[in-house]
């Protein structure tokens, strides 16, 4: 067994090249030869025909949208779209397809030569694509026997329900120069290539259901030989995550066998999730000798010009244009950006924001509370029992005052526990936030009544003891109150004893440095600037008229102050304050 | 043109077909004769003549993405050599190397 050599040694001496070949079913209604129809999941054989199932004389159609949707990927990865081309068959004996050939497309791929730009870290990469032709998938095996694998199996059990589905395959031109970076861009090329599937609704390309695979082809050489190595290709990577791991284990497993003196072998590797390692396929050298010739039971595909200027007039925008676009819109940053697409968020909050929800809210509910919730179930977002309505629900419940954070965390996992909507989870858990003023002014009254010792210590200047406060009136209101008003009302009422209890004439000033620190702290709940005069000179001048509306307004059970200076509103002057009416005016 | 007698025998382990070392002699000779009589063709290939790819003079030949009913899967494995839940029951596929 060759030692691997660990990753950041093997980079520092060898330069790795990947390439990768992406294989996507299409997402037609029915074969890539036949009617019958494509599924995921239906029973055995249920989804076959004679021309899927090879019978004699069958004879294959081609599926018109399918050239079409090819056609668009192509126009989308900046490709030449071919005048003339041919189906080939690529004969070869293996159960898994029943005709002991494959239809695809041999020399005269549908699309050549372009290119997809991706970005890793900041730097932009640009992805030459070499090729992407049309062929069809083939049958699922299962191996029966003691290794469940094809080696060892007694026999095999085949399902040819995925036989013949449209199988679009991409394949980029070698990609030199990645240095260190090479298993993050293989990852962002597939993740880029996804959204772009997804953008252009040619598939649903979900990776763990196989309608999108990856092969990945790795090789390394020498740091600054500018020779390229034997390159292996490893099958069976069906994840993003598992595109990086498998480079980077290629890449230590290879410069392991360099080391020893040893040379690479051309040939298949498989990935295994488990480990995360590669080991040795079939060998090639045979296997590749498929015989190709032109299909003799189609004919050739010309698509007109015509056809092909109105598939391009009626590509949707493409998503490296759209995150530009959405960015602007919802006023993020690049780093919440990579963020959102890295847990697959960007469509999420997209919805959340068009069902009315503002975007910084929207991007804080998916990255932080679903994306935990997410990660405990091992699910994907998109797969949570939430619907981007749903959270733009909760979040207009939270802006409406009508749930505070905590209650709003106890309705999505109502929701996430299938209990129903929102509103039907607020209803029937009685999540809603208490909003009557005099239940909350009695729990206030209470709270100040049976903590006499937080009362004095708020009317000695500790402002912050009012913290105690708050928590008293939460737990008498079982955490159905929003905190913020709670503050609001406790520190308005102290204000209030304390204006009434003060009287210039009385002489000492320290009521007067308590109700600005009162002011002040009122100022960062309400977001607004309240200011007492800082000079004593403005002392004796003060007007207690305003106050006392005030007061007596709001509380009409206290007495109303004798004398008392109006707080004035700083409305300029320092970038930090913000404008707004002073509670006295 | 001509094919050897190794090319036949290479054909014949891709194609899973066993010949004897006389069948080998036998085909590689026919084979030969064949291939030999269509290569004529090109010599009448000249500048002016389009190759032809195919028998019928067609391209473009498209059906509309609409679905057929597939086969009874009753019916279909019943039709199959071996089967097993519901699946075609197949012979080992690689030997042990």
């Amino acid at each position: 067994m060759t030692v691997t050599v660990p990753y950041d040694l093997a980079v520092a001496r060898y330069e790795p090249v990947i390439g990768l070949e992406t294989h996507v079913e299409l997402g037609t209604l029915t074969k890539m030869f036949c009617g019958s129809p494509v599924t995921f999941g239906a029973e055995p054989n249920s989804a076959v025909c004679p021309v899927c199932l090879g019978l004699p004389g069958s004879l294959p159609v081609i599926n018109k949208t399918a050239i079409e949707y090819t056609i668009r990927i192509g126009l989308a990865l900046n490709c030449s779209i071919a005048t003339w081309c041919r189906f080939a068959r690529k004969n070869y004996f293996y159960p898994d397809m029943p005709k002991n050939f494959q239809i695809s497309q041999y020399d005269e791929p549908l699309c050549t030569d372009g290119f997809l730009n991706i970005e890793v870290d900041g730097q932009e990469f640009t992805i030459g694509i070499e090729r992407v032709h049309l062929e069809e998938d083939t049958g699922k095996s299962q191996h029966v026997g003691t290794t469940g694998r094809i080696h060892g199996a007694d026999y095999s059990l085949v399902d040819y329900n995925r036989a013949g589905i449209p199988l679009v395959e991409i394949v980029t031109r070698p990609v030199p120069g990645t240095g260190a970076l090479a298993p993050a861009v293989a990852k962002a090329y597939v993740s880029e290539l996804r959204d772009l599937l997804r953008s252009l609704a040619v598939s649903d390309v979900r990776m763990e259901q196989g309608s999108l695979r990856c092969d990945v082809n790795t090789s390394i050489a020498p740091a600054g030989s500018g020779e390229w190595g034997t390159r292996t290709e490893t099958k069976n990577v069906n994840s993003l995550r598992s595109v990086e791991r498998a480079v980077r284990s290629e890449i230590e497993r290879q410069a392991g066998v360099l080391d020893e003196g040893g040379r690479v072998i051309q040939e298949t590797r498989h990935f295994h999730e488990e480990t995360g390692k590669t080991t040795s396929g079939r060998s090639k050298e045979e296997a590749q000798d498929y015989r190709y010739f032109p299909e003799p039971d189609l004919v050739p595909v010309a698509p007109s010009r015509e056809w092909v200027q109105e598939i391009r007039a009626a590509l949707p925008e493409l998503p490296a244009a759209r995150r530009v676009r959405l960015q602007a819109e919802w006023g993020l940053s690049d780093l919440d950006m990579t963020a959102l697409r890295n847990v697959d968020a960007l469509d999420l909050v997209a919805e959340t924001v068009a069902a009315g929800a503002a975007p910084d809210q929207a991007r804080n509910w998916w990255l932080t509370e679903l994306s935990r919730h997410a990660n405990d179930t091992g699910a994907e977002l998109a797969d949570l029992a939430i619907t981007a309505e749903d959270v733009a629900a909760v979040i207009a419940l939270v802006a409406a005052g009508q749930l505070n954070n905590k209650l709003a965390r106890q309705v999505v996992d109502g929701v996430l526990a299938g209990e129903g909507s929102p509103a039907e989870v607020v209803a029937a858990r009685g999540l809603a936030v208490v909003t009557d003023t005099s239940v909350l002014s009695a729990a206030v009254d209470d709270a100040i009544a049976a903590n006499p010792d937080i009362a004095a210590k708020i009317a000695d200047g500790k402002v912050a003891a009012a913290g105690a406060l708050v928590g008293a009136v939460m737990k008498a209101t079982k955490g159905q109150a929003d905190a913020a008003s709670v503050r609001q009302l406790i520190l308005e009422r102290c204000a209030a004893n304390l204006a009434a209890a003060w009287s210039p004439a009385g002489g000492t000033s320290r009521p007067l440095t308590t109700l600005r620190r009162i002011l002040s702290d009122l100022s960062a709940v309400c977001r607004r600037t309240y200011v007492f005069p800082q000079s004593k000179r403005d002392l004796p001048a003060v007007e207690s008229a305003k106050v006392a509306q005030f007061f007596t307004e709001r509380y009409p059970d206290f007495g109303v102050p004798r004398r008392c200076r109006s707080p004035t509103v700083v409305t300029s002057g320092c970038k930090t304050q913000r404008r707004g009416r002073s509670p006295l005016e | 043109m001509s094919i050897t007698r190794d090319e036949v025998a290479h054909l014949a382990k891709l194609s899973r077909l066993a010949l004897t070392e006389d069948e080998l002699d036998h085909f590689a000779g026919q084979l030969d004769v064949i291939i030999g009589a269509v290569a004529r063709v090109q010599e009448v290939a000249a500048a002016g003549i389009p190759p032809t790819t195919h028998a019928a003079n067609l391209e473009n030949v498209y059906r509309d993405d609409v679905i057929a009913p597939p086969l009874d899967a009753d019916l279909v494995l019943s039709q199959a050599p071996a089967a097993q839940a519901a699946r075609f029951r197949v012979p080992r596929i690689l030997t042990e190397e």
